[in-house]
This record gives structure tokens, sequence and C-alpha cells, in this order.
């Protein structure tokens, strides 16, 4: 489904990325791990085209989107969350979800203000969407509430759900278990597969933790220092002195 | 047009051009430090030259003593200012801080008609300055000459306390990263203060050697070259104090030497400092001098 | 619902009928109060959509103003006007006999304050906050400037005076009365979701597929379209225009209300706007007579003034939120405020 090839990126003097090749089939749940600074979100922000790569190419569904800017690139099927959750503050939980429609709503501004009937029903469309993506992760009860006054871990979901009513094929999730506790990160886990099946989702997870995603994700990429110091299934990653070393000392 | 003509606008060019980079020095310490355009910038170097006028003429000081009086006075000032309408403000979107700015500058622009009263008031004369000395056939008002030398000086002389100095190392742990440099044990509010102190000191000191060539003041003279000296900042580059001098210098030759060259743009002179400004903002939003930065996401 | 559309299309009709009586009976002086604000309020909405709304900071405002006022003026005077004006440089060939209707002209003078909004826009609004400020500031003297030396286009530093007094009572408030539903209509659709995104955090707006430079410069252009409609009827109200009018003092003016009224809030823009209208003219007694509000004389304007710039310091200071915040009126406010039963104390903005 997509796929780097020798994706570096550099700012001035610093390679925070170095020829990263990573491919990931549909429907998989790949995940991209290894200690702090490695440059995982770096990597990430290359493919939503928030950093044009140094060098190298990202080809989605057949089409190079090196390069391009991040909305044509949700636009095609892309969608992410951040590692500091960027919910906007001034709305409300459904309003938040309700930005991320406008993307296929497909209407502009003058149906828009002028209330048009086919703005309405698409508007309609939309709400019931977004409902109901709340109600998966029971949030539709706080659909009115201002979004900053979710506890942390519902905040969480609510960027999930977000980046879900994009209508991604590959969604691309940056340490959504952190600040979770074991147990909030399996539920967590639990419902990143559930979505993967309900939506048929492929899903690319950053996680510093490495327990936490050894049971979800069928492939993993680590990287230490911009570089790729191991690739393989979970089992392969677990027994990979490189990789152990990355990590002494980090859990 | 006559090689005296040119080397007349030449030295003209020059000595407008080293007291923008005079202002612009203050103007781009400032936005180093705090992200902050201040727009009562101008303003202060309003002050300076009204702070040195009053002690000259009604307190009858030494025009000496005049000038370092009234450049204490206005380094108060800025330390103040500061202290009022922007560190409250210092954890607050954006645009408040510069809502602020522009309040301030009204303020203080207001305050001086109502104080100083709107009629230009014109400096007493001093023979150091006021001579106009020759060189064959290019005229100078001796302050001009001043001004460069004066401007070099300081330049140094920042240089110095930024790269060479203990606070100097403290203003750039703070413009670089505020909350490492708190961090640090260092005293940012002071830092901060310190730098206001320099540079309206620095704003005051403009104003001063301004009214010195120009010598009419009156309470809205800050506004333009307030303006123009942030746009010659920007120009060289926001927060690199060689790049303030180079667009200094940059945008009085322009200013001069288009006028010089097409007379009959003599109408849009003021307008070229904004056209330099977005042509600048267009090609290399850094500035000259500056270096790109990239928003972390 | 129901019981709220009744009760606004009350008070629109109370409204009215106010108006009418106000036109027939309230002196000279006292109706062009009541107009001023009128005008005020459509440009501190235009100016909300794009610091509220939008999380813009422009500085340009007087610009777009003045393009709207100019072109409106010179379209709509009659051409033995125009000859009397233009004393020091003929004007040019093609506006010499060019005399439109009022609505004709005050929509073109839009779409020309929109055009230059583009052309502005394209390249400023890729700059971060604080550039896009003083490019902004710089495009507003720039128009100024050209304004100023265009001797046989708009008669430069002498002005225009004889402009047709087109902007009656009616065609004021009228005028306020759509721009006030157009914000509302805008900001609550999900175009206007994108817009408060955009403001709140843009980078998470563009990754959520919102074209965010698309929506800048949407904003932007309906902006000036707005500023440059209030600037024509300023123009056609008090009939005599000057480059020295559209300084930075007036957009200060426009962001003072705005700031006031609460940065994000369209009720507030409006109770801003009234208030500030009138108190510029209650504290008028501090400077000398003149005879308009924007023009400076030698006297004492600095008196006003700095109440203003006080006021706006402490506002923002103080109450950053202005006197709205970012709420909206609502009937439910109104009873929340009379202590009725079955109603809670929410904001009306979806």
């Amino acid at each position: 489904m997509i796929k780097t090839e020798g994706v570096s990126m550099r700012f001035g003097g610093l390679t925070a990325v170095s020829d990263l090749n990573i491919t990931i089939e549909k429907n998989e749940i790949v995940g991209l791990i290894g200690p702090n600074g490695a440059g995982k979100t770096t990597a990430f922000n290359t493919i939503t085209g928030v950093y044009k790569p140094s060098e190298g190419r990202i080809i989605f569904k057949g089409t190079d989107i090196t390069g391009s800017k991040p909305h044509r690139i949700t636009a095609l099927g892309i969608a992410r969350t951040f590692q500091n959750i960027r919910l906007w503050k001034d709305m409300n939980v459904l309003e938040n979800v309700l930005v991320a429609c406008h993307l296929r709503m497909n209407v502009g501004v003058f149906a828009s203000t002028l209330h048009l009937p086919h703005y309405l029903k698409r508007e309609k469309k939309s709400r019931e969407f977004a409902m109901s993506l709340l109600d998966s992760v029971g949030l539709a009860d706080q659909a009115q509430e201002p979004s900053t006054s979710l506890p942390y871990g519902k905040q969480r979901r609510l960027e999930i759900v977000r980046a879900l009513a994009t209508e991604p094929s590959l969604l691309l999730l940056d340490e959504p278990a952190a600040g979770m506790n074991p147990q909030e990160s399996m539920e967590l886990m639990e419902f990143i597969v559930k979505i993967r099946d309900q939506y048929d989702l492929t899903i690319l997870l950053i996680e510093h933790h490495m327990q936490v995603v050894m049971g979800v994700c069928s492939r993993m990429y680590v990287l230490d220092y911009g570089v790729t110091i191991a690739h393989g299934t979970p089992q392969q990653i677990r027994n990979d002195p490189k990789v152990i070393e990355a990590y002494l000392g980090v859990d | 047009m006559e090689i005296s003509t040119f080397f007349q606008q030449l030295a003209n060019a020059l000595s407008l051009g080293s007291l923008y980079a005079l202002i612009a020095i203050g103007y781009t310490m400032v936005y180093g430090i705090l992200r902050l355009i201040n727009f009562a910038h101008g303003d202060v170097f309003m002050l300076g030259a009204y702070f040195a006028f009053y002690l000259a003429t009604a307190i009858a000081l030494p025009w000496g003593a005049a000038f370092i009086v009234a450049l204490g006075l206005t380094a108060l000032f800025g330390m103040g200012l500061e202290r009022i309408a922007y560190r409250p403000l210092r954890d607050s979107p954006k645009i408040s801080i510069m809502i602020s700015a522009i309040g301030a500058s009204f303020l203080i622009e207001n305050l001086g008609v109502v104080i100083f009263g709107g009629r230009p008031k014109s400096f007493p004369s001093i023979p150091l300055f006021d001579t106009v000395i020759h060189f064959g056939s290019v005229s100078v008002l001796s302050v001009s000459l001043f001004i460069p030398v004066i401007t070099a000086v300081i330049l140094v002389i920042v240089l110095w306390i930024v790269n060479g100095t203990k606070t100097g190392l403290s203003m750039r742990a703070v413009s670089t990263d505020l909350d490492a440099a708190r961090l640090m044990a260092i005293d940012v509010d002071k830092t901060i203060s310190f730098t206001f102190g320099l540079g309206s000191l620095l704003a005051g000191l403009g104003g001063i050697m301004w009214t010195m060539k120009y010598p009419q003041l009156n309470p809205l003279m800050g506004f333009m070259p307030g303006l123009k000296c942030f746009i010659a900042a920007v120009i060289g580059g926001i927060g690199n104090i060689q790049g303030a001098v180079l667009g200094g210098f940059l945008l009085g030759m322009i200013e001069i030497m288009i006028v010089a060259f097409l007379p009959e743009l003599t109408g849009y002179r003021d307008a070229f400092a904004f056209i330099f400004l977005i042509v600048i903002l267009l090609a290399k939003p850094a500035g000259l001098l500056g270096k790109n930065q990239t928003v972390k996401v | 619902m129901k019981r709220n559309t009744f009760l606004t299309i009350g008070a629109l009709a109370v409204f009215a009928l106010f108006l009418t009586f106000a036109d027939a009976t309230l002196g000279r002086f006292t109706i062009r109060i009541l107009n001023l604000s009128a005008i005020y309020i459509i440009l501190a909405l235009s100016l909300n959509l794009l610091n509220g709304f939008t999380g813009l900071f422009s500085l340009g405002h007087a610009g777009f103003m003045a393009v709207g006022a100019y072109v409106s003026a010179l379209l709509t005077m009659t051409p033995a006007q125009k000859e009397m004006n233009f004393f020091l440089q003929p004007i040019v060939p093609f506006l010499r006999h060019v005399q439109l209707p009022f609505l004709v002209a005050i929509i073109i003078a839009g779409l020309c304050a929109a055009l230059v909004a583009v052309i502005i826009g394209v390249p400023a609004l890729r700059l971060r906050d604080d550039y896009l400020a003083i490019a902004t500031l710089g495009f507003a003297e720039i128009i100024r400037v050209l304004i100023t030396n265009a001797q046989s286009l708009t008669n430069g530093a002498q002005g225009l005076k004889g402009i047709p007094k087109y902007s009656t009572t009616w065609v004021v408030w009228g005028a306020a009365t759509i721009a006030v539903l157009f914000m509302l209509a805008l900001v609550r659709s999900s175009y206007g979701r994108t817009m408060k995104a955009v403001r709140d955090d843009e980078i998470a707006a563009e990754a959520m597929g919102v074209n965010v430079f698309k929506v800048k410069s949407t904003s932007f252009v309906i902006s000036s379209f707005m500023a440059g409609i209030g600037g024509a009827l300023l123009g056609h109200m008090i009939s005599t225009i000057d480059p020295k009018m559209f300084t930075l003092v007036l957009t200060f003016n426009i962001l003072l209300i705005v700031v006031l009224g609460g940065n994000g809030s369209i009720t507030g823009s409006v109770i801003a706007a009234v208030l500030v209208t009138v108190l510029m003219e209650a504290l008028r007694f501090l400077d000398m007579p003149m005879n308009f509000m924007f023009i400076k004389t030698d006297g004492l304007p600095g008196l006003r003034m700095v109440i203003f710039s006080i006021l706006l310091m402490i506002v923002v200071l103080y109450r950053q939120r202005g006197l709205m915040g970012n709420k909206e009126f609502s009937w439910d406010m109104v009873f929340g405020l009379f202590g009725r039963k079955n109603s809670a104390q929410k904001g009306g903005h979806s």
C-alpha cells in the first residue's frame, strides 16, 4: 500500500532520518519503534507531507506523494494523530470530528454559508457519521463538551476518531499509548485492531514501549539515530542484539 | 547626473543609512529575544529626542549631560514598558502581545501630543553637530560624519556584549529557548529587562542623532522611522545584529538613491521601504543574513 | 428552536420600528452617530472574520477601505462634480463620464477591494503572524501612497468632495444587518468550523485535510470585500474622502472595537461598534472641535486617543477575551440573566 524509497531528512547539519525503506501491505499493522529522538516522528512527517524529504521517494497506492502538501495527502487517504495531542481547544468534541469530515463533504464556501439544500444534506450525513464514530469510542454523550474537558485517555481516542473521520486507507498513529498505564495500553491496542478490521485500514504505529506493540504488529522497523537498525517480526526484533543494545537501560 | 551630485547623494545615503542601522539594532535585539515586533520602538526613539530636548532647554543642562541623562531615562522607560505592557502577556497567544504593542505605541504617541503639544519644536543648535563641512562640492552636516562612527562603535560594543559577556550569553540562551533557559537557572525576567533597556537606549540614541540631523521634533516623528527600521531589521535577518546594520544601510541607500536617479518618484519615497520588505519576505523570508527556522511538529 | 426564531424575528421587527422612529424624529447629529455605528459594525465584523475567526493578524484594513471608498466615489460622482474636483490635473478619460447606480458601484467597490486582497494575499498569507502584520501594514501604506500620487486617477492629496450622500439610515443599517446575518451563517457552517480549526491549530487542520492556504485566502478576500463596502458607505456618508483618512489610526480604531467586543464574537463586535462610535463622539469635547472624527487637526486629538489606547491595553492585559469572549448572544442567555427556571447559561455558538 505504501512504500518509502531511500527517504532521508536533513535539517542543516543534522540527519534526522537516513535512508528509510519501509513497505507496508494492505491491512497490516506495522510498528515503527526506537528510542527517543530516533527520528520516528520525522519519518511520519515526511510521509504526511509536513516535511519534504531531502532525498528519496514515497509511493502511496502507486502514486508518488513525495513533497505533496499535507491536505492533499490526507485527501488521498493518509491520516494521522500527533505525539502531543493536537485537538482544537475552542471547539467541542463533536466539532473536532466534524472539521475532519469537511474534507469529504465537497462543498464550497458559498454553498456552506447560504446553507443550500445540498450542503444541508451533506452536513446532516457528516453529523451522523461523526456521532457514530464518537459512539464507537463511548464519547457520544460528551459530544457537546469542550474537547479539553476530556480525560487524557479519551482525548487520545478522540484524536484517533477524528483522523478516522477523513475516511483514510492508511492511518499513522504517533505514540497513541503515551502516558497510559499497561491496562489502558492493552485496551488501546485492542481498539486499534478493532478499527483496523471495522474500517478496512492499514496502520503504521510509532511506539516507544516495545512490549505494548509486540502483540499487535505483524512486523516492525527499529530506528536509532535515524538509521534503520532492524526489521522483522516481533519475535525476530525481540532477539536482535542491535535492538537490545539500542534500548539498553530502557524498557 | 553630475559626479558631484552623485557623491552628495551618496553622502546623504550613508548618513541616513547609518541612522537606520543604529535604530534597527535595538529592534532586532528585542525581536530576537521575545519574538515581538515592538511597535513602540519608534516611539521610544521619539522619547529619547524629547527627553534630550527638555533637559537641554527647560532644565538648561549642557548638551553632553542632557544627552546622557536622556539616554538613561529612555532605557528606564523601555524597561518599564516591557514590565507593564509585555511581561504579563508572555504566556498569552501571540496576537495579544502584538495588540498590546500597538496600543502602547498609540498611547505613547498621543500622550506625547497631549504633553509635548502637537506643534513641532526646534532643537537648539549645537555647533559641534551643526556646522556644514565642505568636501569640494559636496557638503555635509558635521553630525553626518559622527553618525556612522557612532553606529560602528555601538555595533562593536553590542556584539561584544552579546558574544563576550555572561549577560550576552543569557540573552542568546533566552532567545533560543526561553523555557530551557529558565531551567538553566537563567533569570529570564532580568535578561529580557536588560535587553529592552539596551534596545531602548539605542533607540533613544538614534532619536537624539536624528534630531541633530533633522532638528524638528514632533510626537509622531517616530512612527515612520520606527517602521522603516523594523523593515531594515527584517531585511537583514531579524534577530541578527549585523543583519540589522546591513539592512539599515541598504534601506538608506535605496531610499536616497532611487529618488536621486528618478526624482519623479519622490512622492513614493516611503513606499520603497515596504516594497523592499515584501520582495525580501517573498524571496528570502529569513532575511539576507538570517537562517531559516523549521517548526517542530 | 421555534421560540428562538420567533423572538429573533420579533426583535428585528422592533428594531426596524425603532429605526423608522429614529430617522423621523432624532436630530441630524444623533442620526449620524447612529448610522456611523452601522458602518463600524460592518468594518468590525470584517476585521473580526480575519483576526478572531481565522487567526490572521492583518493591519491592512485601512487600505481596503480606501480602495472601496475611492472606487465607489469615482463611479457615482457626476461628471460635473468630477470636473470641479480634478482642477490640478484632469481625470482619466475613461472615468470622466462614468456614472453608475449606487448599488452597482458599491458592489464593484467591494470587488475591487477583494481583487487587491487576492493580489496581496497570495504572497502575504504565507508569512508568519508577526510578519503578516507588518506586510499588510506595508501594503496599506503602499496603497495610500499610490492614491496620493495618482493625481489623474484619484485627485491625489486633494481628495474628493461632493460624493453623493447615498448612505441613508436604511441603507447602512440594511447593509449592517446583511453583514451580521452573513457572518452568522458563515461561522456556523462547516466552512466556519474549518476557519476556527485553522485559527486554533493550523498544522492539525492541514493534517485533517483542510486546505489551510485556501481557507486563509478566502477569509482574507471576504474580509476585504466587506471592508471595501464599509469604506464606500463611509465615503457616501461624509461626502469627502482623502488619503489622510485611511491611515493606521483608522485600522487601530476598528481593531479596538474588535478587541473590546471579543475577538471571535459577532455579538461582541456589534455591541462594541456602537459603544465605541458613541464614545468617540462623547469624548470629542476633549479635543478641539472638528468636522470629522478620523481626520487629525492640529489641535488636541491626542487625549481622546490616549483614552482609547489605555482602554485597548486594559482589555488586552486584564480581560483578553473582551466583552463577549467568543460567545454569541442567545435568547437563553437573556432568560438566564433574569433567572428563568428552564434555561441553562450556555453560549449559543455551535
